[in-house]
Parts: structure tokens; sequence; C-alpha cells
């Protein structure tokens, strides 16, 4: 099977051998940031155009077609525009957290992409309480989006970013239970293991109808963590003109734009793992010969064919559903998803016990 | 009520700090430019927490003095300035205005020019609740039915500027009957229209009618009774909405529209959901007097004949027409003279407006820009 594991560890070798234990981990530690800089950047240029692309498709439009072939280049050009204008800090703002708020968010989105596991043993970080750090250092974005909207002196932006707090802070109780029913039924909180217990099939699949409802919760909890529509009252437009981040311009915008879209990456990356076996290819208990064939996709096309495949799912909703209203939103987390999924990861914890799932 | 002074402090900005001042009040501004007035409305919101508390509309951003422009055009020139009062309902404006001035010189209208008017009228009705629709959904933050709404309504605009050359702001429907004669294309094309929009329409239902979350945000979202809706002068699709009989075309046929077979659409529910059904119920009406007139056009003139300047006798003339948002009435005094001594408009906008307070207090912000899309205000055709 093919891999990128050999890659590293020639990288690793090289580097042993013309340096000392200290300088490999530096030098390492440097390679790291860079392709995560890198990482973060390409993933932002490719997640924009694909949502126009998306949307454009689904409303019979033509989406960017002028900027490089089939308008690959736009959201280069976009990059360009957004660098160029000017950054406006408005009168009576505390300008202080104003400018801190948009680091605050992307900062969280970067560290972020450490735990995840991109191909088979390609990670940053193989912690081993990977889940944890993933669902507690997600929940400071919302210190970010709280700043701005309070910084901005805009009533508007106050209004949003108070929606996004009581939004954000309940959702993440049915996100993370859904996320600890996996972790029941693996034993472990490393992604690695979580990853290596779906060998013999995905846990969407070998858990039963209670794995399918957790990772449904799933999907409608991180799409309104992430503030995407049919949940996005954080921005709101038609109500609150752009909500928390109506006062920012250029490049301070593009970062919470920028942070907007490497979350849902994210959150589909943590599904994926959980729920559809990360790079695992597709695996059915015993069968030899259709296991093997499975191998002979690279581990980080899996891996990201996975991804992208949750993620054009968030990006449909947006384009098909309506917006909720708060009041709707937060019925529909504390009265509805919040005793499903608590009901749910009981059955789950009793399945996990009595080994009934394959 | 708030002193001028209080209201100037809130539109020049006191700060978020301010705002929150221990009475838990939070006084907004929506407009004059905001995603959902649909315009340059500007509407002062007392807020506490999301539940709207109070709103006052002001009004006064577009005021281009139409009326008084009237009163200085001849009555073939004024109609030219309706067009730009509504101008999603352009031609049904021209059409009230020519009505007017026809009953002052009692003026027979050939039955051609009858038929082409009526089919005009329709076509704008249709072309007006698609912008609507789409329009208002995207209020509701979904916005793919908005390129929808537009995909059909582009196939109206066609038609429209084959005929008579503009596709927004039309000057078509004259004293006497109309401009000039239909386009050869132009039965061929309402008929394709006909077809594509029968299927298209399903395709709303589909995506946006039957949609959980779309029937959440407007059931039981700003009811309006039926007393309210009288007494606050709402008509066309928002009084229908909360029941009242109050259609022109049946009420007060005008027209050819007492010999054609279509159903005055109400509902009883008086929220924003019974609004939506209005309209889109009114567009299957409309499509089927469409479907009545357009193999029946009479052959004839299109136009009666005039005098080239008309002259009003000395008297006062009202007429009222139903356009896509109501009552659109014309109110003109002449002193006998080439120009009307005094015009008024009774707009539909400006009375369906009012009752936005009265609606809205107790619901949420968002409720607020879902109700206002129920309304379906142009802006120029409150503030002419």
């Amino acid at each position: 099977m093919f891999s990128l594991e050999g890659l590293t560890n020639s990288v690793q070798q090289w580097l042993s051998a013309h340096f000392s234990a200290t300088g490999v981990l530096l030098v390492e530690s440097l390679i790291v940031i860079v392709l995560a800089i890198t990482l973060f950047a390409l993933l932002g240029l490719i997640l924009v155009l694909m949502e126009r692309k998306v949307a454009a498709h689904m409303q019979i439009r033509l989406g960017p077609n002028r900027v490089g072939p089939q308008g690959m280049f736009q959201t280069a050009a976009d990059t360009m525009k957004l660098l160029m204008k000017e950054g406006l800090t408005p009168d009576g703002a505390d300008k202080f957290l104003f400018n801190l708020a948009p680091f605050v968010v992307m900062i969280v989105a970067m560290l972020l992409l450490a735990p995840i596991a991109f191909a088979k043993n390609f990670q940053i970080w193989d912690i081993n309480i990977g889940v944890l750090f993933v669902s507690s250092v997600s929940s400071i974005s919302v210190i970010g989006i709280l700043m701005a909207g309070w910084a901005s002196n805009n009533k508007y932006s106050l209004l949003g970013a108070m929606r996004s707090g009581a939004q954000i802070v309940s959702y993440e109780l049915s996100a993370g239970l859904s996320i600890i029913s996996i972790v029941v039924l693996t034993g472990s909180l490393q992604l690695s293991d979580i990853v290596a217990s779906q060998q013999n099939g995905w846990w969407l699949f070998k858990g039963h109808i209670p794995a399918v409802i957790a990772f449904v919760i799933f999907i409608i909890a991180v799409t309104a963590e992430t503030n995407r529509a049919p949940f996005d009252m954080a921005e709101a437009e038609s109500e609150l003109t752009a909500g928390f981040h109506t006062e920012y311009s250029g490049m301070k915008f593009a970062l919470f734009f920028l942070a907007e879209y490497i979350n849902i990456f994210i959150v589909c990356a943590i599904g994926a793992t959980l729920f559809l076996g990360g790079w695992m290819p597709l695996h059915f208990g015993n069968l030899q010969g259709f296991n093997h064939l499975m191998d002979y996709i690279p581990s980080s096309v899996w891996f990201f064919g996975k991804v992208f495949f949750l993620i054009f799912l968030i990006m449909w909703f947006r384009w098909t559903f309506p917006r909720l209203r708060i009041d709707q939103l937060l019925n529909l987390e504390w009265k509805y998803l919040l005793p499903i999924s608590m009901v749910n990861l009981l059955v789950i914890t009793v399945m996990a016990i009595m080994g009934w799932h394959f | 009520m708030y002193t001028e002074t209080q209201i100037i402090s809130t539109t020049t900005g006191n700060s978020v700090s301010d705002a929150l001042d221990g009475t838990g009040e939070l006084m907004i501004n929506v407009g004059p430019q905001h995603p959902a007035t649909h315009g340059v409305l500007h509407l002062v919101i007392t807020l506490n927490g999301e539940t709207i508390k109070k709103i006052e509309p002001h009004l006064g951003y577009i005021h281009r003095s139409i009326e008084k422009m009237c009163e200085s055009l001849s009555y073939r020139q004024f109609i030219y300035v309706t067009s730009r009062m509504d101008y999603l309902s352009s031609h049904i404006n021209n059409h009230a205005c020519a009505l007017t001035v026809e009953k002052g010189l009692q003026l027979e209208v050939p039955p051609r020019a009858q038929v082409i008017r009526v089919l005009m009228d329709e076509l704008t009705r249709i072309a007006s609740h698609e912008l609507w629709w789409g329009a208002m959904a995207m209020d509701l933050g979904a916005f793919t039915p908005f390129f929808y709404a537009f995909r059909e309504r582009e196939t109206i605009n066609d038609i429209m500027e084959e005929t008579c050359g503009a596709r927004l702001t039309m000057n078509y429907i004259g004293p006497g009957g109309v401009m000039y004669d239909i386009h050869p294309n132009f039965q061929k094309r309402v008929k394709s229209f006909i077809q594509l929009f029968k299927s298209k329409i399903n395709e709303y239902d589909e995506l946006v009618t039957g949609n959980i979350i779309f029937q959440n945000r407007m059931k039981n979202v700003g009811v309006l009774s039926k007393e309210d809706a009288i007494s606050f002068g709402c008509t066309g699709p928002v009084a229908r909405g909360s029941g009242v009989n109050c259609d022109i075309r049946k009420l007060f046929p005008y027209e050819i529209y007492d010999k054609l077979q279509f159903e005055e659409i109400t509902e009883t529910a008086g929220d924003s959901f019974s609004r939506y059904m209005v309209r889109i119920r009114e567009m299957h009406q409309s499509i089927s007097i469409l479907e009545q007139l357009i193999d029946n056009i009479p052959e004839g003139d299109f136009q009666a004949k005039t005098k080239a300047v008309l002259k009003l006798p000395k008297g006062e003339f009202y007429t009222r027409v139903e356009t896509a948002r109501g009552e659109l009435g014309v109110y003109i005094v002449s002193e006998g003279g080439t120009t009307p001594y005094r015009i008024k408009f009774r707009s539909p906008g400006f009375s369906n407006l009012s009752a936005l307070d009265h609606m809205a207090r107790g619901s949420k912000l968002g409720d607020l820009v879902a109700m206002m899309g129920t309304l379906d205000l142009v802006i120029p055709d409150i503030d002419r």
C-alpha cells in the first residue's frame, strides 16, 4: 500500500544522521509549521473556490470562470484584493480586542490541525488524548467571536456575537456526546487508535443504528458550531448585515473567513476519522480479496475523499435551507438533539459493554 | 413616542455600552441601507434582547414628489412617471392612470386593447410575485430560490422587452388602449412561458414551501387579524392572507375581468405563511387567466381614436386597480385644462407597512425580516 510513511521516515533518518537530537526536533518542528501554514492557506483557497462552484451548480449560475482556467485562480485574486484593502478599526471600538479577535479565531483553527491523521502514519502530533484536545481547543474560538462582536462597538455585531455564544456553547454538547459515543466503542481517545479500530469496517456501519444517529447528530451539531447555514445566526446577513464581523475589512475579515473554512475542514476531518474510518480504506470484515483491492487506493486519497464528501454535504445544506430563528435553534438543541444524543450514548455504552457491534 | 432628539441620537449612533443603560433596551436602526429592507426603508427598532418592543418606520429617503411632478405633465405624459412608482407593477400602474383618464373622457377602449392590457397586467403580476418569492426566501437566509425565481422572471422580461421595449419601467398602456400592437412572437412566447412556469412552480414548492424550517419560520408569525387588516387599510395579498375579500378585480371589475374565470385567493390564518400561500396560489390564477386569453385576442384596433392633446372635463375622477401589492387608487382633480390640477395616488405599500409595528411586537428580530418579506414592500410605492 502506498503511503507517506516512507517519506517521513527517510526525512527522520536523514536528520538524525546529520543533527543532534535537539536539532532534529527543531528542524522537524520548523518543517511542520511551514507545512501547516501551507496547508492552511491551500485549504482556504480550495474551499472558497469549492463553495463558489458548488453554489454555482446548485443555483444554475456560472460561478467564477474568468480568472485562470475554469476560474481556478479566482481565490488567489481574491486574496490579493483582500491584502490590498485597508484594515479599518471603527471609532469607539476597543482597539486591542478588536484587532486581537481574528487572530484568536485563526490560531484556534491552526492548533486543531495538529492531531488530525491525514494519511497512514502521517500526523503532526499523535497525542493520546486527541479527541479531548480537539473538542476542548475548538471551544476557544467562541471567545474570538465574542471578542470581535463586543469590541466592534456595533449593535449588529453585539447581537451576532451573543447569538454565536449561545449557539456554539449549546451545540458543543451534542457534538461532544456524539464524539464520546465513538470513544466508548473504541475505548481510546487517541485518533490513530480510533482509525486502527476501523480496520474491519467503519464505525458508521459497525455500530448499527445508534452510530448512524450519532453521525447525523454530529453533522447537525458541527454545522451549527461552524456557523454554517441553516445555523448561520451569528452572521445572518439579512437580519444583522454580517453579524459579528460587520466592522471587519480587508485582511482582518479574511482571517475570520479563512478560519471558518478551516474549521469546516477540521470538523469534517474529525467526522470522517470517527465515523468513516479516517484514512482507512473501505474494509468489510474478513473479505480478504475486496479489502486488499481497496488498499491499492492511497490512504491520503481515502482521507481527503471522505472529508471533501462531508464538506460537500455541509455546503449542500447551505444552498438549500432557509435560516432558523435563534429560539428555534436553541429549542432544537436543548429539546431534541441533546436528549436524543444522551439516550443514544447510553445505548451505545450498553452495546459496547455487551459487545453487540461488529 | 420618541422625541425628535432621541431619534436623531439613535441615528447618529450611541455606543453599544450606552445603549445597554440598565433598561435592557437596545435601539437599532434597520436601514435605510440594509439587505432586508428591499430598498431605502428606515426602521427604528427598540429591542429587549432579541424581542421587538416597538418599530417606527421613517419615510422620506426616496421621496421624488411624483404626485407634484404629475401636476405639470399632460394626461399622456404623467403615465410615464408612474412606472417609476411601484416599478414591479409598472404595467398595472399605467393601467390605473389610463383608466382614470378614460373615465374622465368617457372613452371606449377597443376589445383587443382590453385583452392585451389584462394579459400584460397578469404577466406583470407573475413577474412581481416571482421577485417577491425569491427575495423573501433570501430574507430567510435561503439564497438559491432567488436565482430560480429570476430564471423564470427573465422569460417574462424578455416578452416585455420584445413587445414594449422595456424590461422594468414599461410605458405601454396609455389612454385609449395600448401604445402599439403586440409583437408577432408574443402569443408563442407567452404559451411557452405558461408551460415552463407550470413545471417550475412545483420546484418552488419542493424547495421552499414544503421545507420544515421554512414552515416553522412562517407559521404563527406576524399574525394580523381580519379586523386589524381592515382597520390598517391593508389590501392585496396582505389583507387576503387575513381573510379579507378585497380583490378589486372581483369587487369592482374593470376591463374584462368580470368575463374571466378566476378565484379570489384568501387564507384565514393571517400569519406570514398565509400571506405566502396567497401569492403562490395567485400565480396559479394568473396563469389560468393567461391561458384563457392568449388564444382569444380579438382582432381590431389596439387604440381608440383620441386627440393628440387630452383635456379632461372639470371634475374629480377616481379609479382603482389591483396591483401585485394591493389596491392602487388614482385620484385626479381636473379644472378642464391639459394638465391635472391635483393628483393623488393611494398606494398599497403605505397602508401595508403601517401594520408592521402591530404585527411585529413581541416577535424576534429574525421574524421581522420574514414579516417584511411577506408584506412585499416596494419603497418607491410607499414613499412616492
